[in-house]
């Protein structure tokens, strides 16, 4: 794991180097907190919390991750760089986590940059800080999982569009397991053990319990072992 | 050096090489020879490790490059056909992470070895500026830079003179030559007069097999009068 670090560098200043890092870090800002006011109505459930602003994440990593996942691997194979990268003294599975860790810290840093929303609800009234920590935490472990899914999808092809379309499609599959106007539709014919285990396997039910002020073991497994999954077949995949 | 055994690659139900073996010695310029598509690029793919072989051994100084990958490519300088190399970076920040790849962790080293890659290529008036704004020729000398950085046993060129202008070219030759005292060099081309110029061997390959492994006097005593390509052309048609 040696080499992870300047794999890790490089990826991550790359973003600054091009102007993909500042509309991204915009339109993530501006999406994030306008549908938090707009559409969650922020300040007219008159509370001091950030319920309504974390709900809409899960919709919104839909359209964003796979925009910032879909380069990871594409661009590498597109502009031959992978031959280059393969052929430097590291593994594939440095260059892999060098390269998820740095979209992950970029992802990171949009989420935190959106604090001040948090410091805004704290100056008006008296949120439970716990809580809105969890649910910081419960996003960024989300957005891990939705850019490993991206990660790997992106080593499949050289063509970004192509990542980009099976990444949303992808990560639809596991935000709407886990919907529950979905899980409402199924279990009009499935019993309900069927549907929860179903409702179990997708994103929203994981992160729900964050939002909420509960880190349960089982839902920092649930992305991690995701994560980890995605990203061994992304290995599996380079090296084959 | 480098030892070649019964390489075998062959891609869906085409055989891109088939069976082959030589070997490289310090010192030895290996010139690389053969119509496009004969395989050349492929067998240096699986020497440096890049593409695994269907069959058939690549040692680099003792080492099997299947068996110890980091390690061999640790001791291989290699410069892909036309150069790729992250256009976004400049070309000292780009250097500066493949010296960080290769293991140079103090930046004073770094810098020192960067100096000197960047001095030997003749990068300096362009040493602050992004590669893709680059012309080819100081593309190429990036790929160059890129491959020497680390001062390693054996150097692997994939086309290293392809897209230059005739300065350009003799500049690479005579830089190839300086390097070649202690080390084992492996260049591919289909400029004939190129391997006469700087080889001390020729191998030709056709079809994904080795026709010729001589040196370049000898090649040429094949035919006596005639020029090089015309011997290329006999021999390599001959096959078809």
């Amino acid at each position: 794991m040696s080499q992870l670090t300047p794999v890790f560098k490089r990826e991550f200043l790359g973003y600054f180097r091009s102007p993909v890092a500042y509309v991204f870090l915009i339109v993530f800002l501006v999406a994030s907190v306008g549908l938090a006011f707009f559409v969650g109505g922020l300040f007219k459930a008159n509370q001091a919390s950030l319920q309504s602003f974390f709900v809409f994440h899960p919709w919104l990593y839909l359209f964003l991750i796979p925009a910032v996942g879909m380069r990871l691997w594409a661009e590498e194979r597109r502009g031959g760089t992978i031959e280059l990268l393969f052929t430097l003294p590291l593994t594939t599975l440095d260059a892999v986590v060098g390269k998820f860790l740095a979209a992950w810290a970029f992802l990171a840093l949009g989420l935190a940059l959106t604090f001040p929303l948090a410091l805004t609800i704290g100056w008006l009234g008296n949120p439970d800080w716990g809580t809105v920590f969890s649910g910081y935490l419960g996003s960024a472990l989300m957005a891990g999982a939705y850019l490993a899914i991206c990660s790997l999808l992106s080593a499949l092809t050289k063509n970004q569009v192509i990542a980009f379309v099976l990444g949303v499609v992808t990560c639809l599959v596991f935000v709407f397991l886990g919907w529950s106007v979905f899980n409402g539709l199924l279990s009009s014919f499935l019993p309900v053990a069927a549907v929860d285990f179903i409702a179990n396997l997708g994103f929203i039910p994981h992160f729900e319990a964050f939002t909420k002020g509960i880190i349960d073991p089982r839902d920092l497994a649930y992305f991690g072992s995701l994560i980890a999954l995605a990203l061994t077949v992304n290995v599996v995949v380079l090296e084959r | 050096m480098i030892e070649v055994k019964g390489l075998v690659k062959t891609y869906g139900n085409k055989r891109a090489v088939d069976g082959v073996s030589f070997t490289v010695n310090k010192g030895d310029i290996l010139g690389f020879l053969g119509p496009n598509g004969a395989g050349k690029s492929t067998t240096m793919k699986m020497i440096t490790g890049y593409l695994r072989p269907d069959a058939g051994t690549v040692t680099v100084a003792g080492i099997d490059v299947t068996q110890e990958p980091v390690a061999v490519k640790s001791r291989i300088g290699y410069l892909p056909e036309s150069a790729p190399a992250y256009g976004e970076m400049t070309v000292y920040e780009f250097l500066d992470f493949i010296a960080e790849v290769r293991g140079y962790r103090q930046a004073a080293e770094r810098r020192a070895r960067v100096d000197r890659a960047v001095a030997r290529t003749h990068l300096e008036p362009v040493r602050r500026q992004a590669i893709e704004t680059l012309s080819k020729g100081y593309k190429q000398r990036v790929g160059f830079a890129q491959a020497l950085l680390h001062e390693p046993p054996c150097l692997v060129l994939d086309e290293p003179t392809d897209g230059l202008d005739p300065n350009q070219k003799n500049e690479v030759r005579a830089l190839i030559k300086t390097m070649a005292a202690d080390r084992a060099v492996i260049l591919s081309t289909h400029i004939l007069e190129e391997v006469d110029a700087i080889c001390t061997r020729i191998i030709l390959i056709s079809q994904g097999k080795v026709v010729v492994d001589e040196t370049p006097a000898v090649f040429r005593a094949r035919k006596t009068g005639a020029r090089l390509d015309e011997i290329f052309r006999d021999l390599t048609r001959s096959e078809v």
